[in-house]
């Protein structure tokens, strides 16, 4: 097959010569992009839009001849591979040699003084970022290693901040007593709904968490005895040591900060343990797992428990942190935007979900202007990362491999990107 | 009140069919839960209400009321087409030999992104449909029936049958159930597996067009999240109805349409949601081939 037939076209697999074709695509996508947004957008956004494409198209068609000329695209390989690098050393991830050592110190360091010389707004919104770095990593257990598709994992997160919240406000049960509460609460709720869905494949599996989710949202919309309706609980409680209370954006920073740390190495111990190993065995294959004597019912539903307590853990943060709760927090888009996180930055990886996560939180205060269209991107991100690069920004070497190949007998013989052989 | 019930669960239960049908022959060739499906249903409404209203403003829906509601049937229908076509080119097709969580992931940035566009280019307030004049409700066995609500339920039967002789008369309707059966099979068969799946897309669209359609017809008002809830509640017809079969879908969305309906009234309505959810998790643990299906095993 020629080079041609590598552009992206429409239409069927037919014998036209490939060159007509690629002069089609060139107008006939914007054409068709046009015609799709003109109910929507009205006719100039969609004229607008379509000669978008067709010099977005030009550019990129021009892109890739230079890149041939200059042999641009194993730059761009090695680029990725040292920012990959960079970052893996920022992260003071496996600090191997003294250069690296280094360098983690000195982003220890950052981490730990900078925020003292840092306006509320950045504190605030590093803050954030620390809550879903640690969401991030607790799905990156489900979906990432064990390989279960959990959609419904922000409902977790739901029933961690409600249960400091009832457990405060209710009760008088201090932070720190709640945090492991949370956890476990989170936790039980995890092998509830491990046991549910223990006989469901992928796909199925993804549907129910996501009826989960909505259960869980309507409970807590619904049931005003207990959750106050949409009108969320007021004035939880502040973490307090003695008589010091946790008030100053720059005090809930380094709770989290500790909570991250606590996270990284619980799940970094978890991910060369026996049980991550036994976990990457059933997301590769279950049924070959099952064969080697692994026990996948029970690690399955140990894998819904470890990564909920996570969530728990976060949302009493969460609700700590804000010191109001209310079911608006918790709704499905949520949890796209914690899974974003984990595709973004790797699945199974934890230093590119912790990239991940910053970067899903941090970009779009950045990009406030554009902050209508943060889902929008969201979703096409999830599209994109799966056609152009499954295994996300740092990925994972081994799971870079069975991202790209699984596919019976096609194995190794079938580019990713589809075409029949 | 019993019987109106009845009839309105039929009715609901008529539009959850007509787009399970879409995710059930998706899934039967695929093996994929095109999770996008809803947002389809939801851009078929909408497209319903900008035909109308666009109609309305030439001044054709005054003069010709059913010339202009056919026309806006199928212009919602070629447009959901286009879109379901695209849907499958751009996110899928690529991903058509990857590792499974890939299309799955996919599909639900698809829907996520359909979801926002429409947000951002119609507005997060409820649309509303055009106000036409329709005839007076029918008084049957004392009980007074929306004329929509029967023209659901006829629209969504004559659309089922002609579905089902497509599949089980046509050549391409051949073409599709030997592509279900075993996709490499058929395609050295000499069948063209790209443009069955095509096909596939396409007419599934085209029932969740109508389907929008209806609905917005029906309830006056659509939003841009409508098709996550409904997508759902599609999905847990065609599994309840057994996923990959093409009359289980049917069966599975009148249950659950009058499962819902009857719930709502008798039992509680702010819990309606949560009956769909009951049901799926339900048939998932007790009968996962669904009624109709066979008992699957799992695919080594």
């Amino acid at each position: 097959m020629s080079a041609a037939n590598r552009s992206i076209r429409f239409g069927g697999s037919d014998g036209r010569p490939a060159s007509n074709l690629k002069t089609l695509s060139y107008i006939g996508i914007p054409v068709w992009i046009g015609l799709l947004v003109q109910p929507f957008i009205g006719s100039e956004g969609a004229l607008a839009l379509a000669v978008v494409t067709f010099l977005g198209g030009l550019l990129w068609r021009m892109a890739i001849r230079v890149s041939r000329s200059v042999q641009f695209r194993p730059q761009i390989g090695i680029l990725l591979e040292e920012t990959g690098r960079l970052i893996r050393v920022l992260s003071g991830w496996k600090p191997a040699d003294r250069q690296r050592r280094a360098l983690a110190l000195t982003v220890t360091g950052a981490v730990l003084i900078l925020p003292l010389v840092l306006n509320n707004y950045i504190i605030d919104v590093l803050t954030l970022a620390g809550i879903y770095v640690v969401l991030a990593l607790g799905l990156n257990i489900v979906v990432g290693m064990a390989g279960l598709l959990d959609l419904g994992y922000i409902s977790f997160y739901a029933i961690g901040a409600y249960s400091y919240a009832l457990l405060s406000t209710r009760l008088g049960v201090s932070f720190w007593l709640a945090l492991p509460l949370g956890g476990l609460a989170a936790a039980a709720f995890g092998v509830v709904l491990g046991v549910i869905t223990l006989r469901l494949r992928g796909d199925y599996l993804a549907i129910v968490t996501l009826g989960f989710v909505q259960i869980v949202h309507l409970v807590l919309n619904n049931w005003d005895r207990v959750t106050n309706g949409p009108n969320g609980i007021l004035n939880i409680g502040r973490p307090a040591f003695g008589t010091f209370v946790f008030s100053r954006p720059i005090h809930f920073y380094y709770l989290i900060l500790a909570i991250v740390l606590l996270t990284v190495l619980a799940v970094d111990r978890l991910n060369r343990s026996r049980i991550g190993r036994a976990w990457i065995a059933i997301r590769e294959d279950e049924i070959a797992a099952q064969a080697t004597g692994v026990d996948t019912t029970r690690l399955k539903i140990l894998a819904f428990a470890l990564g909920a307590i996570w969530a728990g853990i976060a949302g009493v943060f969460f609700a700590a942190k804000f010191a109001f709760v209310s079911p608006e927090s918790f709704t499905f888009f949520e949890s796209v935007i914690v899974l974003s996180m984990v595709v973004l930055g790797g699945m199974g990886s934890v230093p590119g979900v912790i990239l991940g996560a910053l970067i899903v939180v941090i970009l779009p205060e950045v990009l406030r202007e554009f902050a209508s269209y943060r889902m929008l991107v969201f979703g096409a991100v999830l599209v994109l990362m799966m056609i152009f690069r499954p295994q996300g920004l740092i990925g994972n070497p081994r799971r870079r491999v069975e991202l790209q190949f699984q596919d019976e007998g096609r194995r190794l013989h079938m580019p990713m990107n589809g075409k029949r052989v | 009140m019993l019987f109106q019930q009845i009839v309105n669960g039929l009715a609901l239960g008529a539009v959850y069919a007509l787009i399970a049908l879409g995710y059930t022959m998706v899934y039967g060739i695929l093996e994929l839960i095109n999770f996008a499906h809803g947002e389809i249903y939801m851009i078929g409404a909408y497209l319903g209400i900008l035909l109308l209203t666009f109609f309305t403003v030439v001044g054709l829906t005054q003069n010709h009321l059913v010339l202009s509601l056919v026309l806006v049937f199928l212009g919602s229908a070629l447009y959901c087409a286009a879109y379901g076509l695209t849907l499958e080119r751009v996110a899928y097709r690529p991903l058509r030999h990857a590792h499974r969580l890939s299309p799955l992931i996919s599909a639900i940035g698809m829907s996520i992104f359909l979801q926002n566009y429409v947000m951002l280019a119609q507005g997060s307030a409820d649309k509303v449909f055009p106000h036409i004049l329709l005839p007076e409700p029918i008084t049957f066995l004392g009980v007074p029936l929306g004329p929509l609500q029967i023209f659901i339920i006829l629209t969504s039967i004559v659309l089922m049958i002609g579905l089902h002789i497509f599949v089980n008369k046509t050549r391409l309707g051949k073409a599709m159930r030997a592509t279900a059966q075993d996709k490499r099979m058929a395609g050295l068969v000499g069948i063209d597996i790209n443009r069955v799946i095509a096909v596939t897309f396409v007419i599934g669209s085209i029932l969740a067009s109508a389907a929008g359609v209806m609905v917005a017809m029906y309830y006056g008002l659509v939003n841009f999240f409508i098709g996550y809830v409904a997508g759902i509640k599609a999905f847990t017809a065609a599994v309840l109805g057994g996923i990959g079969n093409i009359p289980g879908a049917m069966l599975g969305g009148f249950i659950l349409g009058l499962v819902e309906s009857l719930g709502a009234s008798y039992i509680s309505s702010e819990y309606k949601d949560v009956f769909a959810f009951l049901i799926l998790i339900g048939v998932l643990i007790l009968r996962p081939g669904g009624l109709l299906g066979e008992k699957a095993s799992e695919k080594v």
